[in-house]
């Protein structure tokens, strides 16, 4: 570190008159810059810089070998009339309306299960977090075991209990389902977490005035407990949103985008297109599109929330 | 796919308090029909893990044969055994740990520094590289799958455990994390040491840091859990089997060996008990980590 020896400003203390401010200014330059330019530097280069440079990708037709070509605005226009595309989005779409809200209110289910003080909630706390430190591709091997249509845990309850077994992963109408089943699994510790933070920083006069009044558990949980935590909803709802919206690597390491296309999203078809089709400067506008309609959802969220009573977001 | 993160509580104080369920005066204690729901699905959410434990353990004859049980007739280590004899495992879990580590080591000295250096000093250009870095939030990951991988080609490390790590080094949810951190620290601390003498440096590597242990423990989960179970960067930038990470290795094995159960599930148990072992011991950490990010490899 080349700020190590660098002397630094005493509070309170005379400065040397020689010169005064000016190498003061240095010093504090180098010192500063000494602390923050190794993580700062790392941080842009690999994200602002590349960033600008897919911006730069996108407007080309380039294969990672040949001379780019500059075609202008031809990859958004081509994206425009996409219908592999357009599929995927469809698919990322149902995928994201499947996920979003039972994510959401699983994490509040669990999060109003937890608060309390019952014997043995260390352990079911434990259990129902563990999920979050499994990989994606572990998750993906488990998903496909579980839901194996022959031997699969999944189907031989339902043979248990009488009900004709399903195909699953292997069925277009069902693979979506069981990909946000298993997202479920592994991310519930998350909005339970938010949930459970959120539930503590309530305070206790709010539901105990409500009791007092005269309003049961449950009227005194959707009135009082449920609108104190909107600004929490808002905000796990945007978040899951984009996690759902980009959602990869589970498809990576169970379908792989099958069966029939069925399962393939926007980031799939995005990552298909750049590192199977070796179409760079296509692969960079379906990023910028999608990037675009990222933004556009969390600033509408955020601005229809600021109007609306939800507020303090 | 791993997002960097704001902080998620907006009205909580970091460092986050202990175990949250402890502490909710407004129930009654030992409400018996709780576990009712709890109990399926605490069951529920373990299922998997023991279908993953006994499958690992279960003999191939007994896994894809009717009527299936639930439970082995004899536990056996053949998978495992197949699995380190047959198979590069042991590199790849030797690759992984590498990053790990590179990627834990980089984080906590370079977030740390950078953090107090945003938090504590005063230098020209401060607010505006500040504000960068947190701007860079916004870009996902995905934006940068191409040019990275361009990047990457142009350095020349393709196909090596670099491009694994290099995307670890240092992250904005670090800067962040360390910078909220160090700013919470009364700054009387630091200006007697600087009274006595002692450089900024020395100040922040004796006095400082010492105090930050929770925040770097929260770093250092972060920092393990997405390097461990990262799977984007290594696919994009690495097709040698011999700088595969663990997590590629076994995505590798869904499509080479797709029916041998027991070996893949003894995979499955190598990539994720370590870090289920490290979960049950620093739970509260874990927690902790969890609140102040959406990670999630």
């Amino acid at each position: 570190m080349t700020a190590t020896d660098v002397a630094t400003r005493r509070p309170g203390t005379v400065r040397p008159t020689r010169r005064p401010g000016h190498p003061r200014r240095v010093r504090d330059g180098l010192t500063g810059w000494g602390f923050v330019a190794p993580a700062t530097l790392i941080v842009l280069g690999l994200s602002i810089f590349p960033a600008v440079w897919a911006f730069l990708l996108s407007l080309q037709d380039w294969n990672g070998f040949s001379t780019p070509e500059a075609v202008g605005f031809d990859n958004y226009r081509e994206m425009a009339a996409d219908p592999d595309l357009g599929g995927a989005a469809l698919h990322t779409l149902l995928y994201t309306a499947l996920f979003v809200p039972a994510s959401v209110l699983l994490g509040l289910g669990l999060a109003v299960a937890l608060n309390r003080r019952i014997v043995l909630v260390g352990l079911y706390r434990t259990l129902i977090f563990l999920p979050f430190v499994v990989s994606a591709a572990a998750t993906g091997i488990l998903t496909t075991y579980l839901f194996n249509p022959q031997f699969g845990l999944v189907n031989n309850v339902l043979r248990a209990i009488g009900l004709p077994p399903q195909g699953w992963l292997e069925d277009p109408n069902q693979a979506m389902v069981v990909l946000a089943i298993m997202s479920l699994w592994g991310q519930a510790a998350f909005t339970t977490v938010i949930y459970l933070a959120a539930l503590q920083d309530i305070p206790a006069e709010l539901t105990e005035a409500a009791r007092v009044d005269g309003a049961n558990r449950w009227q005194s949980f959707w009135h009082v407990t449920f609108p104190q935590l909107a600004p929490v909803t808002v905000f796990v709802s945007i978040w899951q949103t984009i996690q759902a919206i980009q959602l990869f690597d589970l498809v990576y390491t169970t379908t792989r985008g099958g069966p029939l296309g069925a399962t393939e999203t926007i980031v799939y078809y995005l990552w298909t297109s750049a590192f199977k089709d070796l179409e760079f400067g296509y692969a960079s506008a379906v990023a910028y599109g999608l990037f675009a309609v990222t933004l556009a959802i969390t600033i509408g969220v955020t601005i229809y929330s600021r109007r609306s009573t939800v507020g303090g977001f | 796919m791993t997002v960097l993160a704001t902080p998620t509580r907006p009205s909580s104080s970091w460092p986050p308090s202990d175990t949250p369920a402890e502490e909710a005066p407004h129930s009654k204690p030992r409400r018996g029909w709780w576990h009712l729901v709890l109990v399926p699905v605490a069951l529920l959410f373990a299922t998997p893990f023991v279908q993953m434990f006994l499958t690992s353990l279960t003999p191939e004859s007994e896994i894809n044969r009717f009527p299936v049980r639930f439970f082995p007739s004899e536990l056996t280590l053949d998978g495992y055994a197949k699995l380190f004899r047959d198979t590069d495992v042991l590199l790849w879990t030797s690759n992984t740990v590498l990053v790990s580590l590179v990627a834990v080591g980089s984080h906590l000295v370079l977030c740390s520094l950078a953090g107090y250096g945003f938090a504590r000093l005063k230098f020209p250009g401060r607010n505006v590289g500040f504000f960068m870095i947190i701007a860079t939030i916004m870009i996902p990951t995905q934006l940068l799958m191409v040019p990275t991988y361009v990047m990457f080609a142009r350095v020349g490390i393709i196909d090596t455990l670099a491009a694994a790590m290099v995307p670890w080094l240092a992250s904005v949810f670090g800067i962040f994390l360390m910078r909220q951190f160090f700013l919470s620290l009364p700054v009387e601390l630091e200006e007697a040491a600087l009274l006595d003498g002692c450089s900024r440096f020395t100040t922040f590597w004796r006095i400082i840091l010492p105090l930050a242990r929770p925040a770097l423990a929260t770093l250092a989960i972060f920092t393990l859990l997405s390097s461990w179970n990262d799977l984007v960067w290594p696919l994009i930038a690495i097709n040698d089997p011999s700088a595969f990470t663990l997590q590629l290795g076994i995505t590798n094995f869904q499509g080479a060996r797709r029916t041998d159960w027991s070996l893949l599930m003894a995979s499955n148990v190598v990539a994720t008990l370590p870090l289920i072992v490290f979960f049950v011991f620093a739970q509260k950490q874990f927690i902790a980590t969890m609140s102040f990010t959406g990670v999630k490899g």
